[in-house]
């Protein structure tokens, strides 16, 4: 049975959990290879051994990711070319889907994103139309090209197999293409990443200036942070905290909003949470209606009580 | 290609006619395609025509050569994406109408897109917006990126254009989770930029009167070479199977804080065994 490649970009240190979420779908799915974009140490190699991967594709040149994209699409391409796999999993970064789609193009294979879930016959499941939809997609040309959304597999236990080997492949530099020439590092919160979040506490305008009590309930609950355009349009909050139709989807388990009014714009990002906690002002506010348990009341008041209360009951 | 110093900057700017957002939107037919009534100009492809009429105005606006065309593909009520679009200050409009279009996907649709852009000629640069609000995908600029064989350069959250010993390039910011980055590029290339970027002027009066004098051109996929087959349903690479509406979210208990609501959230997320 043809292997399921998993295209890794850049971990740093480590494996990320939605790499290994990938990995543990393509292991069920008829085993893993992985395609892999940034520095190779010894444990991501032993780790990624020790998940079932037997073949590591490398890009001969290192450069690859000073290109917009194309490099990184290129080199997709020419390893799904040298190692004929059934699919290839992506992540479900905008960078990955653009991956996917000039390696689509290039293969003459179709894309489909947002997975939710994957069938043997590697038919996709997926939300659309703002999570209104429930869909099942297939690609019917080509090698399925599928990217998924974090938190959709519980990741399986690592084995322990020996390290897998690293095969190079060539890829052609694109000759047109934009290049990278500044990069500046933003500085990390130390709290989970919004996408792979199982909680995350929200703040939009009526945090007014002060995501407090916003930060002090997500690290009470080991969550992320995350807000409304009003609140990182205002700059009180970075811009990829953003939750909604233009910042991040997100699908956690439990998703707190506080002092956002719940336009559809922000519903669009957040209306798939298992569980919606609101905390507003204004019992008119739009995000009751999508609540499971909402409170009409003052954020500054509300979110330090429960907050306090979470501390105390696990003292 | 021309030599653009001469001729000025021919900009394309992709818009597309999508079901109005603050409506509720269906998918329906044996097809399962997006139903299309209530449509209007996709909010976000207002800050792509934003970015380029700005472009156009920092080097010397339409009497310097400069010139923005606003393409759009769809059926005949698709025009109304590109009139408004002449209306918020575009020059030009082309609208790509052809029955074989309809169910096109990210490939079909980035296909008889590139096809229009060649078709126009000395296209400098092409800008879409970050994604529409209906497809979702985002796929579409980095395809046709890939197609025309250009420099892609998505989510732009700032765009300038500059011109250098008679050629022209461009630097733009992208805002990553972990980076900011500025990328280079020399035109032409394929834009797409972010909500981030600008404010989207609104079509005034004279916008508006001013539009009914613009040229608009209907093209159909022969005028652009691309055979029925390879787009719309018949070219798609991808198939949606079923499509079932997701009952919408009920209502859950709304309480009015007496002064223990913090406590009542912990209650119920300990019943919810989310402590
Ligand atoms: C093209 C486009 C894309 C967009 N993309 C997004 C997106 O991705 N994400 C997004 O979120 N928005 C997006 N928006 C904006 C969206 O339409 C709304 O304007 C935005 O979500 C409003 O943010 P908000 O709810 O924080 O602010 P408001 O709508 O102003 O709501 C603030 C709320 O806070 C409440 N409040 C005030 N004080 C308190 C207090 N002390 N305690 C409790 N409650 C309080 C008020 O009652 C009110 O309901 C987009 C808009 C456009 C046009």
């Amino acid at each position: 049975m043809a292997t399921v490649l998993v295209l890794i970009d850049q971990p740093g240190e480590g494996l990320h959990k939605s790499h290994r979420e990938l990995l543990t779908i393509a292991s069920g799915l008829g085993g893993a290879a992985v395609a892999f974009l940034g520095d190779l140490n010894e444990a991501v190699a032993q780790e990624l051994g020790a998940r079932g991967v037997r073949t590591i594709y490398r890009p001969s040149s290192a450069d690859v990711g000073e290109f917009l994209v194309a490099g990184k699409a290129a080199f997709l391409a020419a390893t799904v070319r040298a190692s004929s796999p059934s699919a290839v999993l992506l992540g479900n970064s905008f960078e990955a889907k653009e991956i996917a789609a000039r390696a689509g193009v290039q293969l003459t294979s179709g894309v489909i994103t947002d997975a939710v879930a994957i069938g043997e016959d590697f038919s996709v499941t997926k939300s659309v139309l703002a999570g209104s939809y429930a869909v099942e997609a297939k690609v019917i040309t080509g090698t399925p090209l599928i990217t998924v959304k974090a938190n959709t597999v519980d990741v399986a236990p690592a084995g322990d197999g020996g390290a897998p080997e690293v095969v190079t492949v060539d890829s052609a530099m694109p000759a047109r293409a934009a290049r990278i020439t500044g990069r500046t590092a933003k500085a990390a919160s130390g709290r989970p990443e919004l996408t792979e979040a199982r909680v995350i506490v929200a703040g939009g305008r009526g945090v007014d200036g002060d995501f407090t009590p916003v930060e002090e309930l997500a690290d009470a609950l080991g969550g992320a942070v995350g807000a409304s355009r009003a609140a990182t349009d205002a700059g009180w909050i970075e811009h990829s905290a953003q939750i909604g139709q233009t910042g991040k989807t997100v699908s956690p388990q439990l998703y707190i909003s506080a002092g956002i009014s719940g336009a559809i714009q922000q519903k669009a990002g957040m209306q798939t949470a298992k569980v919606i906690i609101a905390v507003n002002k204004d019992a008119d506010s739009p995000v009751f209606e999508i609540a499971d348990f909402g409170v009409v009341g003052d954020l500054f008041k509300v979110l330090p009580q429960a907050t306090a209360e979470i501390i105390k009951r696990r003292s | 290609m021309e030599d653009a110093s001469q001729a000025g900057l021919d900009i394309v700017v992709l818009v597309k006619h999508v079901p109005d957002a603050q409506f509720d939107r269906h998918i329906s037919g044996e097809d399962r395609t997006t139903v299309r009534e209530e449509s209007i100009l996709s909010e976000l492809d207002e800050y792509a025509l934003e970015a380029a009429l700005q472009i156009v105005e920092a080097h010397g606006g339409e009497a310097a050569g400069h010139r923005v065309t606003a393409v759009t593909m769809g059926p005949p009520a698709a025009a109304s994406a590109v009139k408004k679009a002449l209306q918020i200050g575009a020059h030009a409009g082309v609208h790509l109408s052809d029955e074989a279009l309809a169910g096109s996907d990210a490939a079909g649709t980035s296909r008889a897109l590139a096809a229009v852009v060649r078709h126009l000629g000395a296209v400098d640069l092409v800008l879409t917006g970050m994604a529409s609000t209906d497809g979702e995908t985002s796929l579409v600029p980095a395809q046709l990126a890939e197609r025309l064989d250009l420099p892609q350069v998505t989510f732009a959250s700032s765009l300038e254009v500059q011109q250098q010993d008679g050629s022209w390039s461009l630097t733009a910011r992208r805002d990553g989770d972990v980076y900011s980055e500025t990328v280079e590029a020399t035109l032409p290339a394929v834009v797409s930029v972010t909500d981030q970027i600008n404010e989207p002027r609104y079509p005034n009066f004279k916008g508006i009167m001013a539009a009914k004098k613009k040229p608009l051109t209907t093209l159909s996929l022969e005028d652009v070479g691309v055979d029925a087959s390879e787009v719309g349903l018949a070219g798609a690479w991808t198939r949606v199977l079923t499509a079932d509406p997701r009952p919408p979210r009920s209502q859950g208990t709304i309480i009015s804080d007496e002064g223990d609501a913090g406590i009542r959230i912990v209650d119920f997320l300990a019943a919810q065994k989310l402590l």
